[in-house]
Parts: C-alpha cells; structure tokens; sequence
C-alpha cells in the first residue's frame, strides 16, 4: 500500500514553511528533494569514514572503497545494466553527455557527418553536440516533434543516414513530460548500426528503466533528481563503447601507468573517472536508489500517473489555462501557460503562496520556438506530492487569474 | 518636484499599505497598466535588455538635462517595478541618477526580484539605466 503520509515524513523539507504555509514542492523537475536517510549517510561518511577512493591500503580508503564501489553495483543493478564497468560516475547529465559527445566525436565524428538529436531536448542535450559538431565539422540534424508535444518518427527512416554517427534524444521531455518511444527509436537506429544516448535525468526517478531491454549504448542521468546528492551523476555505456572511446578528462585514478612517453589507462570504467570523484556523493545515491526501490519503481509511477492525471483534469476544466505536452504517454509534469500572463509572473505570484513552481523556457528555447510561447509555468510531480497539495495549487491558480483579466 | 529619497519613501508608504502579498502584487500589476508604453521604434532588440525569462525594453532621452526613460516588459509585475524604477528616477539630473540608492526596493521586499537567479532582467535593467545616466552626465561635462 502506497502510504504518502510516511512517504513524506521521510523528506524533512517538505515540513517546513517559506512565507505562511507549507511549502508545496511542484520543482522536482529542477531537483528532487531528500529523504533523511540520504543525508545522514552524507553526514555519517564525512564525519566517521572519510577517506579518498582507490588510493590507500589504511582502513577507511578500504571502507570508502567498498561503499563506492557498492554504489555502482546498485546502480547497475537499478538501471539493468549487464556488467559494473559499464557504470561510469561523473558529476552529472550534463556531464555525462559532455564526456560522450567528446570522446565519441574524437573516436569517430569526421567532417561531414551527421548527430541526430530529437526537437524536445533540454539545451545540455543540444549544446554539447554542437560544440563537437563545430570542431569536427559535423552537421545537426533533428527528429520533428508535433502540436502534443511528441516526437514524429514518420521521417525517421530518412533522417537516418549513411552520414549519421550518433543519436541522442530524452526518455522524458523535462519540458513537457512527454515518455519518447525511445526502445522504438534505438530499434530503428541499430538497423543501420547508429548507437543512440537516452538522457534519462527525467525518467529514473519516475519509472523503472532497463538499459538492456531499451538496448541503449548510452543512458544517463543524475543523482539529485532522483533523490540522490547534487554533483554526482551517472553514464551507462555499453562496454564495446566505452572500450573504444578514448578519455575525456586526464588525472588520477584513471591511469594504469604514466611516463613522460607514454601513458596507459585505467581499465573501465575508471578510464572515466579521473581526479576524485564526488564518492560520497555516489554513496549517498545508493541509499537514494534503494530508497526509491524499496517504494517500489511500478507503485511510484502508477500514484505519480493519478496525481498528473488528477492535476491536468483541473486544469482542463480553467478556461484561461492551457497545457502544453498533451501526449498518452506522460511522466508527472505538467506545462501550461496562463492567458495574459507571462510565466514569469505566474510563479512570482504562487511563490507568495508557497508554490515552488519553474517558469520560463526550461532550458527548451526551440520547443518553445515551436510554440511561440516565451515559456511555461511547470508543475514537476514527485511521489511525496499530494492531491491535497494539487487542490491548493489548482485553487491558487485561481486566485491569480483575475490579477490578469 | 519631490527628492529621489521623498518619492521612494512615498512608494514605500503605499505598497506597505497592504499586509497580504496577493494585494501589494495587485497594485504592482495596476502601476504596470498605467506606465506609457515605450515608443515603436524603441522596442526593438537594440534597446532589449534580455533576461533569461522575461524581455525588457528601455530607452532614455535627455530633455532640458534631465533624462526622461520609457520602458517595457512582456511580464507585467517586472513591468510593475519598472514603473516603479521609473517613478523614482524621471526627470532627474545624470548626476543624480549615476550613484542612486534604489532602497525602496528592499523595504516593499521586492529585493528578491534582484537577486541574479531571478532572471528577469532587472539588475541588468537597474544597471542600463544608470549607464544611460552616465553617458548623459558624460555628454554634458558634468
């Protein structure tokens, strides 16, 4: 049994007040908040068991060592990755996507060739590309999207080409909510043998994600959006790939042996993971993924769906109020915009109100463009949230649509 | 003419009037319908000062040397505090406006809107229209 009253007391935050009242928490998009259980192992590790990774033979390296390494083990194990190498920590998604546009552009990216990116993606999808693509003289292409909000793959077959040498699209549309077909889409891809990136910093946290069946060659996402530490994030690659690109950051821990001639890298994946590694961070997300596996992946999404679901029909039922993202396949965000307001304003308001809120464009600019809309207001649902709480919201947003008449 | 100091105090009286937040926005929302809009040819992307979430325009004029600002905001509660901004500074000197004191914003407690992850391009507002004031001042040998 779903039980949201002990769900919520795990999460400190959500007791507390920022202006009157408790704080409705609709940001989770942004980042997810923290269950106690997170921090103290933070707290726990800093105080009694610090010690740098990988480098010494005393007690607490061994003991920082093992947590970390137990981290990944979790990690493979939440995402159904085949082996532990394939989990790569970095500092992020956006980090993730950096490291394998550079690395994979290096090994294979010539001038000419095409990277497809679908139309929805947050901008740390985007720009990484074209960072690789200006260096290497490779052309952006991109997946069409349509008035719902969902990718249009009638063109897919002709979009990928003889010249494409990578695909990268989201699981979850940050903006809009939208679930892209993405197994459909690597399908697709692998029959002429593209490798595609599934950015999965907005579905991890709101249903269960098998690398395996999905067969993506790289899945990402990061920690603080799944309940985990800020600056630790993850990059599954399958093995065959991350073998063959060479290192995007050079440092410690990520060599086998250097010399002023030559140097040979660390075997996977700490090819990947040069310097020290936020590896209380990583310990932290452990306790995070078991936490969110203990509530269990099927009944989070199954509540999460009736909360969106619950939300869209009250704000269908305002006639000033339109949604943007209208697709069957959704996880819990929901954009809209406001008749005569500006989002900007919209937010500023419900903050008065004690409504964390995102507004704007969501680091989305061209799917706005498509809109013709300067953004949305984006209410970001987590498995803590309430009906309760979507009853207050939906209410406020009522008293602030006369401010604009 | 009232001072730069009186007219913000007389700013700071009103919007203190009202206790809840909703009423002190509402009035904010109501100063922005009553602010001139900007001329034509000034709301172009020359005179865009963009925020990462809303669009401000500003322009300034220098007439009898004083600088005279029009301005707008596709938000209408920044464009709210530009009238504001505005009722504070027309019409005054470049001297006056180079080093101006904006305290009113803090004491209606709008000094959020200016803290930079507000984005809405305030501060680079605030800062626009001093610079435009410095050029004035320059001009003039002031």
């Amino acid at each position: 049994m779903f039980d949201v009253t002990a769900i919520r007391s795990d999460f400190p935050i959500l007791n507390r007040t920022v202006y009157k009242r408790p704080l409705v928490y609709f940001d989770n998009g942004a980042t997810t908040q923290k269950p106690k259980i997170v921090l103290d192992v933070l707290e726990k590790y800093y105080l009694e068991n610090n010690s740098n990774i990988h480098r010494a033979v005393h007690h607490l390296s061994q003991q920082c060592t093992d947590a970390y390494e137990a981290s990944r083990k979790t990690i493979q194990q939440y995402i159904g990755a085949k082996k532990v190498e394939e989990i790569v920590f970095t500092s992020g998604t956006t980090e993730s996507i950096n490291l394998v546009a550079f690395s994979f552009g290096e090994a294979f990216v010539n001038s000419g060739d095409e990277i497809l990116i679908s139309y929805l993606e947050h901008h740390s999808n985007i720009v990484p590309w074209q960072l690789m693509a200006e260096r290497k003289g490779a052309v952006i292409k991109t997946i069409p999207m349509n008035e719902k909000g969902e990718l249009v793959l009638d063109d897919l077959e002709k979009l990928l080409t003889k010249k494409t040498k990578i695909v990268t699209l989201g699981h979850v549309s940050n903006a809009l909510g939208t679930i892209n077909p993405v197994k459909q889409i690597i399908e697709k891809a692998h029959q002429k043998n593209i490798p595609v990136l599934v950015d999965g910093a907005q579905a991890v946290q709101h249903m269960k994600v098998d690398v395996q069946d999905l067969d993506a060659d790289f899945y990402v996402f990061s920690g603080h959006k799944v309940f985990g530490p800020t600056g630790i994030g993850v990059l599954y690659g399958k093995e065959e790939w991350l073998e063959n690109l060479p290192p995007y950051k050079g440092g410690g821990d990520m060599i086998k042996r250097v010399s002023f001639e030559k140097t040979t890298y660390a075997d996977l994946p700490l090819k990947f993971e040069a310097g020290t590694t936020h590896y209380i961070g990583a310990i932290g997300l452990k306790v995070a993924l078991d936490y969110v596996q203990s509530i269990g992946l099927n009944a989070i999404s199954a509540y999460e769906n009736e909360l969106r679901l619950y939300l869209e029909k009250a704000l269908n039922s305002i006639e000033e109020i339109k949604i943007y993202g209208t697709s069957e396949y959704k996880a819990a965000t929901v954009s809209f915009g406001l008749k005569g307001a500006h989002p900007s304003d919209v937010g500023t308001l419900l903050n008065r109100l004690d409504i964390a809120v995102r507004t704007g464009s969501h680091c989305t600019q061209p799917l706005m463009e498509y809109y013709g809309i300067p953004g949305t207001v984006r209410a970001s649902l987590a498995f803590y949230n309430t009906k309760e709480e979507i009853d207050y919201f939906v209410e406020s947003l009522k008293r602030v649509i006369p401010m604009f008449s | 003419m009232s001072s730069i100091q009186e007219t913000q105090n007389q700013i700071v009286e009103e919007i203190n009037i009202f206790d809840d937040w909703m009423d002190k926005y509402n009035y904010i929302i109501e100063l922005a319908k009553d602010l001139p809009l900007i001329d034509a040819q000034h709301k172009t992307n020359q005179y865009l000062i963009d925020g990462c979430q809303s669009k401000v325009w500003i322009n300034a004029d220098l007439v009898d040397e004083k600088v005279h600002y029009t301005a707008d905001s596709d938000a209408i509660i920044t464009k709210g505090i530009i009238a504001l901004l505005i009722r504070v500074m027309n019409d005054r000197t470049p001297s006056e406006l180079v080093d101006i004191d904006l305290f009113f914003l803090e004491e209606i407690g709008l000094k959020e809107n200016l803290s930079p992850n507000r984005a809405n391009g305030l501060v680079a507002m605030i800062k626009q229209m001093k610079l435009y004031a410095l050029a004035f001042k320059t001009k003039l040998g002031q």
